[in-house]
């Protein structure tokens, strides 16, 4: 499956994904605590971070934030209403931050490293009575039939529009249930057979 | 065991391909995302607690990278956007939906819809309005103004999920874990 990591390799995707990831969690409590041109200059600064990782590397950053324009053109058509644009100009800077630094380290970290991260910080949860191991298992199956689920839901569409001339609407959701329920008992009898978790 | 991961797992992923799945119409001409509606049959069929882990694992999934919501959405970012108050209340919904359908005694159509309201709208809103007041730096009630028009999809989405529960309990009574 397709992850979100830029295929464009940089010198971030060198960087340990621990170290990433910590580096995200104080940097976004950081910005959520300024105000005024300080928004700015910090704005300023992932600009920058983006575009020392190469153009190709910065155009992919500026696609992946392209879902929040709705909100932009919100809070455009609310402070342009109240006349009060500098605090909308401050929220926005903030918003755009904060998503293009965790988009950052979603782009320059392979799915392999992030899911040791999160194995790692799960082993104390252990003593709670989840099992990594179980875990991991459940992260795989749920990795695997994804594609496996979207095909075959796929599959029932192309039958309903074999059958009908209207589009398939919700009535294919009920049959896609049971796909998944069944296979959920499919794969527990096979786990179960090769000695269970 | 097996049995639980499982579930929890498959639900996971159909969960993501409900999002994925291009443009489901929920009602003619209407093109709604179907994951919320995932989000409330991961409750109303696997019950609060497999259905709040089916919720956390997808979560955990759009997390570590893989565009899994709606319109190919993922990473890190979508958990500091202005729609992460619902991301993070997705769980709690399908939990309050399983619990309603757990314990709520009547048939399971107007149960699942109980549930599907409580958790899916009540309590999925409690959680998405302050998330959206605070990225985008509205008062609660400014932002609850914000989220109304997304309120009518959501209650055909409940609607709709009561009816799938329901056919569900018809055509395979032993598969609705919610009530066994």
């Amino acid at each position: 499956m397709l992850t979100l990591t830029s295929p464009v390799e940089t010198r971030a995707h060198r960087v340990p994904a621990g170290l990433k990831l910590a580096g995200l969690a104080v940097a976004t409590t950081g910005l959520v605590q300024m105000h005024g041109a300080a928004v700015g200059g910090v704005l300023a600064g992932v600009v920058v971070l983006y575009l020392a990782l190469g153009p190709a590397f910065a155009r992919h950053g500026l696609a992946m934030l392209r879902p929040l324009w709705p909100f932009l053109l919100v809070l455009a058509l609310w402070h342009g209403w109240t006349g009060d644009w500098a605090r909308g100009a401050e929220i926005a800077g903030k918003m755009l931050a904060a998503v293009a630094l965790a988009n950052l380290v979603t782009m320059t970290t392979r799915l392999d490293d992030l899911i040791a991260v999160v194995e790692r910080l799960a082993r104390p949860l252990a003593r709670l009575g989840l099992d990594p191991r179980v875990m991991a298992v459940a992260i795989a199956l749920a990795l695997r039939f994804t594609p496996v689920l979207f095909w075959r839901t796929g599959q029932l569409m192309e039958a309903w529009r074999a059958r009908s001339a209207r589009r398939p609407g919700w009535r294919v959701v009920l049959p896609a249930v049971l796909l998944a329920l069944d296979d959920a008992d499919h794969v527990a009898e096979a786990l179960r057979a090769r000695g269970g978790l | 065991m097996e049995r639980t991961v499982t579930h929890v797992a498959l639900f996971a992923a159909l969960i993501a391909v409900l999002g994925l799945v291009p443009k489901i119409d929920l009602m003619a001409g209407v093109p709604i995302t179907a994951q919320s509606l995932g989000i409330m049959l991961c409750g109303t069929v696997l019950g609060a607690r497999r259905g709040a882990l089916a919720v956390l694992l997808f979560l955990l999934l759009v997390a570590v990278g893989l565009p899994l919501l709606a319109g190919g959405r993922g990473g890190l970012g979508v958990f500091v956007g202005p729609s992460a108050g619902f991301l993070i209340g997705f769980p709690v919904a399908a939990f309050v939906a399983g619990l309603v359908v757990e314990r709520w005694r009547v048939p399971v159509g107007p149960a699942a819809f109980a549930g599907a309201v409580l958790g899916g709208i009540v309590v999925l809103y409690a959680f998405g309005i302050p998330g959206m007041a605070l990225v985008l730096g509205k008062t609660l009630p400014e932002a609850a103004l914000l989220a109304t028009p997304f309120l009518a999809g959501d209650l055909i989405k409940a609607g709709l999920a009561a009816v799938i529960t329901a056919g569900l309990a018809n055509v395979r009574p032993g598969a609705l874990l919610s009530r066994n």
